[in-house]
């Protein structure tokens, strides 16, 4: 509520033509290290099999525990040592940037679609149909709707299917509150009661005229929200409640290595680091996007 | 004022009726407990029996009544794992987690807003760039692993802490860091935008010509005025320390409830993790409802909107 009046207050000054085209300046500065990161990440998910020698899931007991290999003991065979089951680290870490990867593409495609749906909805409709969405929308918003995303895994059996639903759960609201305000106010323009004079029907309206109108803050929304996906799929792999094993996640082998924190450090800290990197670079390439496209979402 | 509170306690009690609806309709999604309960080769009669025995041959809007029953007077079934009730369990826990909830949030805001306020003063310096790193650092750090890794650092290398558990004022510092810094990156940043904004109004630059001392003038005028959108953000903050809490309580081996859903969800023990999602439900949408009567009653243009 509070947001909204804020937000009202700051575009009033705004002339009311959106920025639509990309802006130059935005892209001379496009940011090449993160670029960099999310390709290599990409690379490494598809090429998976060919990068590395080992399997990800093939226990081999005699190998347990191996630290990297800078460390006694370490050996350029295991580059980033073994886990407890004597598995190669990095073929794990190489393996779940796939997870990650594709159940936060998959999470996105499906919460930012039914987000943005809805959203189109209710900002069209207005009336019941809004309040009645909204009010959805905020008790989403207020309430660690990841709760439901773990009662949801428990209930139906953790699978990939089960996660990608898990995420959307919980990732839709944030994608149905923007979109519906973009909705609202691109409601009232011209070429939109044209096309309703015109004899165009709601639904038609809402696909050929709105949203296309509303692409580029989707794309932004998109990407500013692909780091939180991937810490919040790693968050439920980590708690038992995402992908099951043997297959690798990142937040699955952290867990794993919960139990070695004083003897083998490197079986959770790796992970993490991959965590960090995709995530900031995600980030970073999301608020570079949203400087180019859409700069009035700044205050997301 | 009367009728805003009124209007807000029937859309929370709606609010809590349609989650415990949801989380009533995913528990029947689970298939039929008898299954797992009778022995492969029991009878069509015995199935019948205990089916009846459990309510589950009733139609669904009276099952449904009977679990809200229920779960108002406390009973949220029986633990698989541990046999005993689950409501017992909880209030073993729940001292645990608002101990450690508290004392993060009591962290959070003594990091937060000396820093949010710092940047917003040194707007454009180092200083100000350090805040933003710690920023968007809070933003792209997994909280498990940051406390794994200070564990690491603080417990296991320099001895400094305890590994996790409970037991003295000790055992709280790195939870209750690790659980706090997660706030502290969203509440720096609304604190710092939120302060430029009022640094530059009217009441500022008078408060500034009438000569009241620069310090007072940050601290008093500005800081107070500044808060008040922090405020609205409380349910985000602890939506966040919810969030937050079942990961590092699982990472530190704290005896709350975060720790245990972590053990529900291990175990599949369903009717814990219900009734903790139940209960989480209720606490939210009560502090919810409490922030906005006191932001009603703090600012009147809210009541009359």
């Amino acid at each position: 509520m509070m947001t909204h009046m804020a937000a009202g207050a700051l575009f009033r000054d705004q002339p009311a033509e959106r920025p639509a085209r990309w802006r130059l300046a935005a892209l001379k500065r496009v940011p090449l290290v993160p670029l960099g990161i999310i390709t290599l990440m990409v690379l490494t998910a598809l090429l998976a099999n060919v990068l590395t020698p080992y399997s990800p899931i093939n226990i081999s007991l005699p190998d347990r525990l191996r630290p990297p290999f800078w460390e006694a003991g370490g050996s350029l065979a295991h580059p980033l040592g073994t886990d407890p089951m004597g598995r190669d680290l990095l073929t794990r870490l190489i393996y779940g940037t796939r997870i990650s990867l594709l159940v936060g593409c998959l999470g996105l495609i499906v919460g930012g679609g039914l987000g943005a749906a809805l959203g189109l909805i209710a900002g069209y409709a207005g009336g019941r149909v809004d309040a009645l969405v909204m009010r959805v929308t905020d008790t989403a918003l207020s309430f660690p709707i990841i709760l439901f995303a773990i009662l949801l895994v428990v209930v139906l059996g953790a699978s990939i299917l089960t996660v990608v639903c898990a995420v959307a759960l919980v990732l839709w609201a944030r994608f149905a509150r923007v979109i519906r305000g973009e909705a609202l106010s691109i409601r009232e323009r011209d070429f939109v009661a044209l096309a309703r004079i015109a004899g165009s029907s709601p639904l038609r309206i809402i696909l050929v005229h709105l949203f296309p109108n509303v692409f580029n803050t989707l794309l932004v929304l998109l990407s500013l929200q692909v780091g939180w996906v991937i810490i919040v799929e790693a968050s439920l792999s980590f708690l038992g409640a995402g992908v099951p094993p043997p297959t690798p996640t990142w937040g699955s082998m952290i867990a794993e290595g919960r139990d070695y924190i004083a003897s083998a450090w490197w079986v959770s800290f790796f992970p993490g680091l991959a965590i960090l990197a995709t995530v900031l670079a995600f980030n970073l390439f999301g608020d570079w996007l949203r400087d180019a496209l859409d700069p009035t979402l700044r205050q997301m | 004022m009367q009728r805003y509170i009124l209007r807000r306690l029937v859309q929370s009690v709606l609010a809590l009726l349609a989650l415990s609806m949801l989380v009533f309709l995913m528990s029947r999604l689970t298939g039929d407990p008898t299954m797992l309960m009778l022995p492969d080769d029991a009878s069509q009669e015995d199935i019948a029996k205990l089916r009846h025995a459990l309510g589950l041959d009733a139609p669904l809007p009276v099952q449904y009544w009977v679990f809200l029953s229920n779960a108002v007077q406390g009973d949220f079934g029986r633990s698989i794992k541990g046999q005993m009730p689950v409501i017992d369990m909880i209030a073993e826990r729940l001292p645990h987690s608002i101990k450690l909830g508290a004392v993060a949030l009591c962290i959070a805001v003594l990091l937060a807003f000396p820093l949010g306020v710092i940047a917003a003063l040194k707007k454009g310096t180092t200083l100000d760039t350090m805040a933003n790193i710690v920023a968007v650092l809070g933003q792209s750090l997994p909280q498990f692993w940051v406390g794994i890794v200070l564990i690491q650092i603080f417990a296991v290398h320099l001895r400094w802490l305890p590994v996790a558990g409970v037991g003295s004022g000790w055992h709280y510092v790195l939870p209750a860091f690790t659980l706090g810094w997660f706030v502290v990156a969203g509440m720096m940043r609304l604190l710092r935008s939120s302060m430029l904004d009022i640094l530059g109004s009217e009441f500022v630059k008078l408060a500034r010509i009438k000569g009241v001392p620069e310090g007072l003038v940050v601290w008093k005028h500005a800081l107070r005025n500044a808060m008040i959108p922090v405020l609205t953000f409380g349910a985000i903050y602890l939506t966040i320390l919810v969030t937050g809490a079942i990961l590092v309580e699982t990472v530190f081996a704290w005896p709350g409830i975060g720790q245990l859903i972590y053990q529900g969800i291990v175990f599949r023990d369903f009717p814990v993790v219900q009734a903790v999602v139940l209960l989480t439900a209720g606490l939210v949408i009560s502090v919810n409802l409490l922030v906005d009567i006191l932001y009603a009653y703090l600012d009147p243009r809210i009541r009359y909107g």
